[in-house]
Order: structure tokens, then C-alpha cells, then sequence
């Protein structure tokens, strides 16, 4: 095909530009299909249906309770030390979170806290886990709104790259359930960790859709 | 039966393996430079290594410190040179002194994780060790003076 000076190429070459802006669209969606593979669920997809989008919101109601509470919330703080009491009051001797969530130099979790609970008042509650979320993804609840908690636990960037698979698994986790058994003087979370599991699978199997606000 | 490595030594107890360290370390054995203060690890009085992280021996039961390895206070030099205890001892920082092995022994451990620890390294590392006389300054001081020991290779 000859070459005409001054003419653009897309007008020079009409049907191979039409070609390459197939193949790259094809890319393109092929790319962000594998992308999806790793998130829980698509708030946009217009498969879910409606009845299921509103059973899952008002499971995810349940669920926001639960990790808004003291037990989850205090290993899930804005800043890097983390809350503690019923009260959500920063820890005493402000501890730091430390890069992999396991405090720093002297004042590593473990230090005090313990693979089991420690008996009586005040003292420290235990779990081999013992951790907050590690400094590159914080995973903070403190001050989220339910909408917003629930977009960040779906997004596969900030939930500790958890596909739909891990997230179910997550709520089985030693350290999720010890909140239900945090030692002597401890509020528990607002419902029984069965409800709160039920609720958890049902919010994410029927769509992980996050409520309104 | 519960085997102990305290300080490189063995010991073999026949004691509950609920017991706190710290009672095995100070009711059993006779190790006492370790200090009760709280009970509850609030304070840091009673900070031991195990297996090299500065643990809090009132909440630790024997039964995770067994066959592990556990230094004190009276451990953690040969000839009391460790550079935090000569620091400790030139800039004169104990004064009713009940809390210093806990200050130590946590503060090993800031010096073993960070050869150059500035103060907010300090403070992040010993805000869990409390002095009710007060000596944070002269901590503070030490525990640079024993950076610089230990980076020029003094002990």
C-alpha cells in the first residue's frame, strides 16, 4: 500500500488499525477477567440477583457488628499501636506494630501475650498468632464505615490478598476465634461466633456486596 | 519432670508445668536477680531471653520455656561485662535499682536487633519496662553508650 505524506495512519491503513483495536480490546478484557479470578466478589456484576444482593448486605450488617467490636477492632487500629479494653483505649506502653504486625525489638506480642489466655483480670489474653495486620497492609477497621469495610475486605489488594476461598477460611482462624474467648473481664463480640460465621459466608456467597453507606 | 536451660545450665524440676518462669527461676532454683513486680506483665521487672526475645517470666508458664533457652540477668555476661552493664554501671543509672535486670535484659535485646538505636528506637523498645524512681533519662544515656561499646567491640 503506498504511503501518503501527511495523512495519518489510521486513515493510511483503515483495516489494520480496525485489527490491532480488536486484538487489543480481546487483551484487554482477557486481563482484567484473570484480574477478577483473585477478587471475592464483583459489586457491579449484574448476576447476582437482587434478592440475593439484599440478603447479602444485611448479613454483612451482622458481620460489621462483629468486627467493629472490641475483640476484632483492637488488633485492627488506624494508627500503629494498638487498642485495648472494651473501651477500644490505645494499649498501654504503646506497643508498635513493627513491619510484620509482631511489635518491635523488647515489646514483641509474644513477649506477653501468650499461646493461651493467661488466668485472671487484667492479665494478657493468648494465641500462638498473636499479631496486628503487618505495616504494608494495615487492614483497618478502626473508624470505617460499613460500606467502606466491606469494599476493603473485598478488594484483594487490602484484605492480605485473600481470594473468595481464603476469606471464607478466614473467618475459621484460631485468632478470629479466639475473640470469643478472650480471657476473664471481656466483653465478647455482639452475637455467637456460629451466627457471626453463618453471616460471614452468607454476605461473601451471595455477593460480598457492600451496603449503601 | 520439667527440663530447664537456664543460662546454659540444666536443670530438671518436679514442678506444675503451669508455674510462672519466674517462680521457678526465683522459689526453685534460687536464681533472684530476676524481679517480681506485677505479675501480670505490665511492668517489665521480671524480663528474662527466651530463646534470645526479651519475655515477660510472670505470665510464662515453665512448660513453653522448657528445653528452650533461657538467660537472666545473672546470665547475660560471663564476668558482669556485658556493655549495658558497664554503661549501666559508669553513668551510675540504678537508683533503688529493683527494676534495672528488667531494663537490661530488654534493652539486649534493642542492642542485638539494632547496633545504632536512636531515642525513638529506645522508646519503642522500653516503653514496656516501668521505673518508679524515675531513671529513664540515665537509661536513655546508657543505652547509647552501650551501642557505642559494643560497635567499637568493647565488652
Amino acid at each position: 500500500m503506498e504511503k501518503v505524506p501527511g495523512k495519518k495512519f489510521f486513515i493510511q491503513h483503515p483495516k489494520l488499525t480496525i485489527i490491532t483495536m480488536v486484538v487489543v480490546t480481546v487483551f484487554g478484557l482477557s486481563a482484567s477477567g484473570l484480574s477478577r479470578e483473585n477478587e471475592v466478589a464483583d459489586a457491579k456484576n449484574d448476576n447476582i440477583s437482587q434478592a440475593d444482593r439484599i440478603a447479602s448486605v444485611a448479613a454483612f450488617e451482622k458481620v460489621y457488628k462483629v468486627l467493629m467490636s472490641p475483640r476484632c477492632m483492637n488488633c485492627h487500629p488506624a494508627g500503629d499501636v494498638p487498642l485495648q479494653g472494651d473501651d477500644s483505649h490505645l494499649h498501654t506502653m504503646s506497643p508498635v506494630r513493627g513491619r510484620d504486625g509482631k511489635g518491635v525489638y523488647a515489646m514483641k506480642c509474644s513477649n506477653c501475650h501468650q499461646p493461651t489466655n493467661t488466668p485472671g483480670v487484667n492479665t494478657p489474653p493468648g494465641n500462638p498468632k498473636w499479631a496486628l495486620p503487618p505495616a504494608d497492609m494495615k487492614m483497618v477497621f478502626e473508624g470505617k464505615s460499613a460500606r467502606e469495610l466491606a469494599l476493603q475486605i473485598m478488594d484483594y489488594n487490602r484484605n492480605g490478598h485473600k481470594n473468595k476461598t481464603q476469606l471464607i477460611e478466614h473467618a475459621r482462624d484460631t485468632l478470629v476465634k479466639a475473640g470469643w474467648n478472650m480471657g476473664e473481664g471481656r466483653k465478647p463480640p455482639p452475637m455467637p461466633y456460629n451466627e457471626f460465621v453463618a453471616a460471614w459466608d452468607e454476605w461473601i456467597n451471595k455477593g460480598g456486596i457492600a451496603p449503601g453507606k | 519432670m520439667i527440663k530447664l536451660n537456664i543460662n546454659k545450665k540444666i536443670y530438671e524440676l518436679d514442678i506444675d508445668p503451669n508455674m510462672p518462669l519466674l517462680w521457678a527461676l526465683r522459689d526453685v532454683i534460687g536464681l533472684v536477680g530476676t524481679k517480681y513486680g506485677c505479675g501480670v506483665a505490665q511492668c517489665g521487672a521480671c524480663v528474662v531471653h527466651l530463646n534470645g526475645e526479651a519475655v515477660r517470666s510472670c505470665v510464662t508458664k515453665v512448660s513453653r520455656a522448657a528445653e528452650q533457652q533461657v538467660v537472666t540477668i545473672e546470665g547475660l555476661s560471663a564476668d558482669n561485662d556485658h556493655p549495658l552493664q558497664k554503661a549501666w554501671l559508669e553513668l551510675d543509672v540504678s537508683q533503688c535499682g529493683y527494676c534495672q535486670a528488667g531494663q537490661i535484659m530488654s534493652a539486649a535485646v534493642l542492642l542485638k536487633e539494632n547496633k545504632n538505636p536512636t531515642d525513638k528506637d529506645i522508646d519503642n523498645a522500653m516503653e514496656g519496662n516501668i521505673c518508679r524512681c524515675g531513671t529513664y533519662m540515665r537509661i536513655h544515656k546508657a543505652i547509647h553508650l552501650a551501642a557505642k561499646m559494643q560497635n567499637k567491640g568493647s565488652k
